[in-house]
């Protein structure tokens, strides 16, 4: 003790860390993962190992080379959005694509903003939507869940519950007729129907979302609320002409609603700060995603939602602060 | 009684409270003793004794210099050695008065004896005036002269007393022992402070983890009128003035506002207990008890110590400053000050001496705002820290005002809970400085 440390207070800390969180994130995104790898199999792998493996590696060496920085690889946060961006890719996409993805994602979904902390745009996102419009064919074909457990490019493919709906509507066809030829609400739920890598598994997704709650990482306002507008809404549809809008529980438990909402739109970065901005975000976010699908011509939408949504983040914080005491 | 507690934010730090079962003891009077004349929020008392006089422990050594002011006695018997600028808990060399020290003879007029006095025999003017002459301050920390809470500004009219119990602060036990000791004193003290407010009601808020305080003062209230106890969250910073209020009778103090505004006035059961020492017993106050604690301490433990003891002597008490201390703390981990030497003396303020390893209180090394909004989540006064953080850093004063910078208590939840370990706090105090400096300079 010869010598005295002098700061100021507070003199001792919470202990919570950046890395704390973001492997927070990847521990509750692991039901999600082994789901994926159970319906996808060696696709799944392939495409989550090379997203991840790109993610970090893009990060390392933009930092490395060309901002000349400290690399935070560490920090998790690469590793996660290689994760989602897996997530949100069928999973009989090409390695080269992929790695287009992830080059887009981290590059300039984050690094080109100055890295964690300051990307306006939830990084995976702009790295799926680059590539939902640079490739639209290879984006669409969705591996069939369990038979193509064992084949990766040449798995057999489907189309996904919501493209059925779309085509089928367009079709002319009643709701109730196409539902016959869908997957159950059950099957949805956990994950037995086509779709991107790890959006299938609202079960997997769900144990997801309250282990974040219970570790305090996420609260519960954005992925509630984001569920509860997509069900108002589209249960209004439903019930003022429900041969022509299908049921809310089809929409939330299709298209990658339920990750978009927990684990998407909760990103820290590019959500709003305040709960009452949390709230207004995820009514946004539900009422442009049912927009998209019930009027647009993409088949789901919470993709685009969550971008346009974090386009507006900046805007909601400035105007909508939280309450203050008295 | 229901459990009641803040509406804003608030944390739960590792409560620490390593000292709780061990009763007060008495400190060793030392042999010199330092007592500074800004012991108390306000101007410097000034000395009314000069080198080389004999002095008793509990006579008036220096005088109040105004009404927000207080009277400084002698904690000692002995000869004023010096009067010197002595290195303080600020970190500054500011003027005290230095004793050195000779038996242990008190003022005459000085009741000592243990027996409860609990008849009120003075009016609420002789209450008040009482209390300012033995030098009375907020001894939960703020020192606040207490005689000026009690005078409430012309047109305000205080409806309800409410007593600080609750000792928020991680590992400080002095006002929870204080509460199990010296029940009835307290007791009393409280009935003297709603004589002098002339108010009927009064609550007590202690903070849960304290059953058997609470308990306690229960089972004794009956005896006295008006005085009720209300068990709080555990949950910082619930000793907060503002918190407090709201947290026991629902209402919210408005920004820039005192308590008085919304009908209450706040005092801590240590001020509680000097007053009754004052009132019923003549003492002024020139004793207080200390917390002397830490993780690595041998023994920690409560220690009633004479005003102006240096800390070392404290420390000695408990067993030593284990040999991993980096910092020494004036108060509780999250709103103490670092103490710059152990030979800084104790004052009226000092609820604790807390040290502290390396472990515990290294800073790690600050990375990017995640905006993860934990920081605007555990602010109990509702602010946006990151953005105050922010805003003070581009400088932009205006816009931090408005964000209500001011209303800052700077308890610290923001910096203890931020996961990148930005220090939210120390910008924040920064940037207060620079804007109450500009709003002083506005209405001049």
């Amino acid at each position: 003790m010869d010598k005295l440390t002098i700061s100021p207070s507070p003199h001792v800390h919470s202990g919570d860390s950046v890395k704390r969180n973001m492997y927070g994130v990847i521990i509750a995104l692991l039901p999600a993962l082994a789901a994926s790898l159970s319906y996808f199999g060696l696709g799944a792998l392939i495409v989550t190992v090379i997203a991840i493996a790109s993610c970090l590696l893009f990060e390392y060496l933009i930092q490395r080379f060309l901002l000349k920085t400290k690399t935070t690889l560490t920090d998790g946060s690469a590793a996660i959005t290689g994760l989602l961006l897996a997530f949100n890719l069928p999973s009989n996409l090409p390695v080269w694509i992929v790695i287009i993805g992830a080059a887009v994602a981290i590059g300039i979904g984050k690094m080109t903003f100055g890295g964690l902390g300051n990307n306006p745009f939830n990084p995976a996102l702009v790295g799926r939507v680059f590539l939902l419009i640079s490739f639209p064919v290879q984006m669409t074909t969705w591996p069939m869940p369990v038979v193509s457990r064992l084949s990766y490019i040449d798995a057999a493919t489907g189309a996904t519950p919501l493209s059925v709906m779309k085509n089928g509507l367009a079709a002319g066809k009643p709701v109730s007729e196409i539902m016959a030829e869908l997957p159950t609400y059950v099957d949805l739920f956990f994950g037995y129907t086509g779709g991107s890598a790890g959006e299938i598994a609202g079960i997997a997704l769900v144990l997801g979302f309250l282990y974040m709650l219970f570790r305090k990482i996420i609260t519960w306002h954005i992925p509630v609320v984001v569920v509860a507008t997509i069900a108002a809404f589209t249960g209004i549809l439903n019930m003022v002409n429900p041969d022509q809008y299908a049921t809310p529980l089809f929409h939330i438990l299709t298209g990658g609603v339920l990750l978009g909402a927990i684990f998407m739109a909760t990103d820290y970065v590019t959500s709003p700060m305040s709960k009452t901005g949390m709230i207004i975000y995820a009514i946004g976010i539900g009422v442009i995603t049912v927009l998209i699908r019930v009027f647009g011509s993409y088949p789901e939408g919470i993709s685009f939602a969550i971008l346009i949504m974090n386009a507006f983040t900046p805007l909601i914080n400035r105007y909508v602060k939280p309450m203050k005491f008295g | 009684m229901a459990v009641k507690t803040f509406s804003f934010g608030g944390i739960h730090p590792a409560e620490n409270k390593l000292s709780a079962e061990k009763p007060i003891e008495t400190a060793p009077v030392p042999q010199m003793v330092s007592v500074p004349l800004g012991q108390h929020l306000g101007a410097l008392s000034e000395p009314v004794v000069q080198k080389g006089d004999g002095v008793m422990a509990g006579q008036l050594i220096a005088k109040t210099s105004g009404f927000v002011s207080a009277n400084t006695h002698s904690p000692v018997s002995g000869k004023v050695e010096k009067i010197d600028d002595v290195l303080d808990a600020s970190g500054y060399r500011r003027k005290a008065i230095v004793i050195k020290t000779e038996g242990d003879e008190w003022m005459p007029a000085i009741d000592r004896s243990l027996n409860l006095v609990k008849e009120i025999t003075l009016q609420p003017d002789e209450i008040i005036k009482r209390i300012s002459e033995a030098g009375i301050v907020g001894l939960g920390g703020a020192t606040f002269p207490t005689h000026v809470k009690l005078s409430p500004p012309p047109g305000k009219k205080c409806e309800i007393l409410i007593i600080n119990g609750v000792e928020c602060e991680p590992y400080l036990t002095a006002d929870h022992r204080l509460m199990l000791e010296k029940s009835d004193e307290i007791l009393v003290g409280v009935t003297i402070l709603m004589k002098a407010l002339n108010v009927g009601k009064a609550i007590i808020g202690i903070e849960n983890n304290k059953k058997d305080a609470i308990h306690k003062m229960e089972s004794l209230i009956a005896a006295y009128k008006g005085i009720a106890v209300q068990p709080l969250k555990v949950q910082y910073p619930q000793g907060g003035e503002k918190q407090l209020i709201d947290a026991c009778i629902g209402r919210q103090v408005p920004s820039g506002k005192l308590p008085i505004e919304v009908g209450a006035v706040v005092h801590n059961v240590g001020t509680a207990f000097a007053v009754y020492e004052a009132v019923q017993k003549n003492k002024p106050l020139f004793e207080r008890v200390v917390t002397v604690t830490g993780v690595s301490v041998k023994n920690p433990l409560n220690l009633l110590t004479r005003i102006g003891t240096p800390i070392s002597t404290l420390i000695e008490a408990a067993g030593g400053a284990p040999s991993d201390t980096v910092k020494i703390v004036g108060g509780g981990p999250m709103m103490g000050k670092a103490l710059t030497s152990t030979e800084i003396p104790v004052t009226k303020g000092s609820s604790g001496i807390l040290l502290l390893p390396a472990r515990l209180t290294e800073r790690r090394e600050m990375q990017n705002c995640i905006r993860c909004a934990k920081c605007v989540a555990v602010c109990p006064m509702g602010l946006s820290p990151y953005l105050l953080m922010s805003g003070v850093q581009r400088e932009m004063w205006e816009r931090t005002e408005q964000e209500r910078i001011m209303d800052c208590m700077e308890c610290g939840s923001c910096s203890y809970t931020c996961p990148s370990s930005r220090p939210l706090l120390d910008y924040i105090r920064l940037g207060k400085s620079k804007v109450g400096f500009l709003m002083r300079s506005r209405t001049k």
